[in-house]
């Protein structure tokens, strides 16, 4: 993977462009996500509701794709999405796919300042 | 004119005055002397009056919206914020079209009651996403769709005691 890909996927957006967790339509939690690492934790924290009202309107694909620019990532989302999970067997899922993606992406800078 | 910020007090006649105005305000100088049994120029002297203090800040139409035919849906949004940061939050709110309406109020905490507009739920999300969310000072944020509407008047003073 290209180093500045991987820069531009693990970066810190401002806060306009951050990724707002809601329960739904109006219903701000008060989470929020600035870069992957803070909405993989996010994910395995915020109201299961948040995560399937977002997942279901594709919001994280959305923000995945647009924001952090990871095309990737993004497709894995939208895969998930389609086998209509609900719960904790979602949220497990959803971290699990979004973990293995920062791991493979911490693992490739860690490799390169060895 | 140079004109002072205290606004004067106001009395009974003023009040017909005002009331007259909230009932309509297209009516003449001489149709509210008429009713209050003063002379028309005397309706005139204080309205202007009235005007320059800001008292009747200005005259407008109540429409009815559905019969303009036009679609909107209105929400309650209350939004709880950072004591030290919800005036710069209500003068955020303040700024946007979307927010017809808004207060601040104290309860357990501190939140900013508005009253939003938009052109339907997915705008009224984005708009909230995009724009209040992010906010500085917003800690989360409540929203009720507005279903059916069983009352809507401004305050009138028709009830004030008459000085």
């Amino acid at each position: 993977m290209k180093e500045e890909l991987r820069s531009k996927i693990l970066k810190t957006v401002s806060r306009d462009k951050a990724f707002y967790f809601f329960t739904s339509i109006g219903n701000y939690t008060g989470e929020s996500a600035s870069s992957l690492k803070e909405f993989m934790d996010k994910t395995n924290a915020v109201d299961v509701k948040s995560l399937e009202f977002h997942l279901y309107r594709g919001d994280f694909e959305k923000w995945i794709a647009e924001v952090l620019e990871d095309e990737d990532l993004a497709v894995e989302i939208g895969r998930l999405r389609s086998l209509n999970y609900s719960g904790s067997l979602l949220r497990n899922n959803l971290y699990s796919i979004v973990a293995k993606r920062y791991r493979q992406l911490i693992g490739s800078f860690s490799e390169k300042f060895r | 004119m140079k004109i002072k910020n205290d606004s004067p007090a106001l009395d009974s006649i003023d009040i017909e005055i005002l009331q007259n105005l909230q009932e309509d305000s297209k009516q003449t100088y001489t149709a509210i002397g008429e009713r209050i049994g003063i002379a028309h120029s005397t309706v005139y002297d204080r309205i202007r009056r009235m005007e320059k203090y800001g008292i009747i800040k200005k005259y407008t139409a109540l429409i009815d919206v559905e019969k303009a035919g036009v679609k909107r849906i209105m929400a309650i949004m209350t939004v709880y914020t950072d004591p030290k940061e919800s005036e710069s939050v209500a003068d955020a709110l303040r700024k946007m079209p979307e927010v017809l309406e808004a207060y601040t109020s104290l309860s357990e905490e501190l939140l900013i009651i508005a009253k939003v507009v938009a052109e339907n739920q997915e705008s009224l999300h984005n708009f909230i996403a995009t724009s209040v969310a992010p906010l500085s000072g917003v800690l989360r944020i409540r929203t009720s769709m507005i279903t059916k509407k069983f009352k809507e008047i401004p305050f009138l003073l028709m009830n004030e005691r008459k000085k």
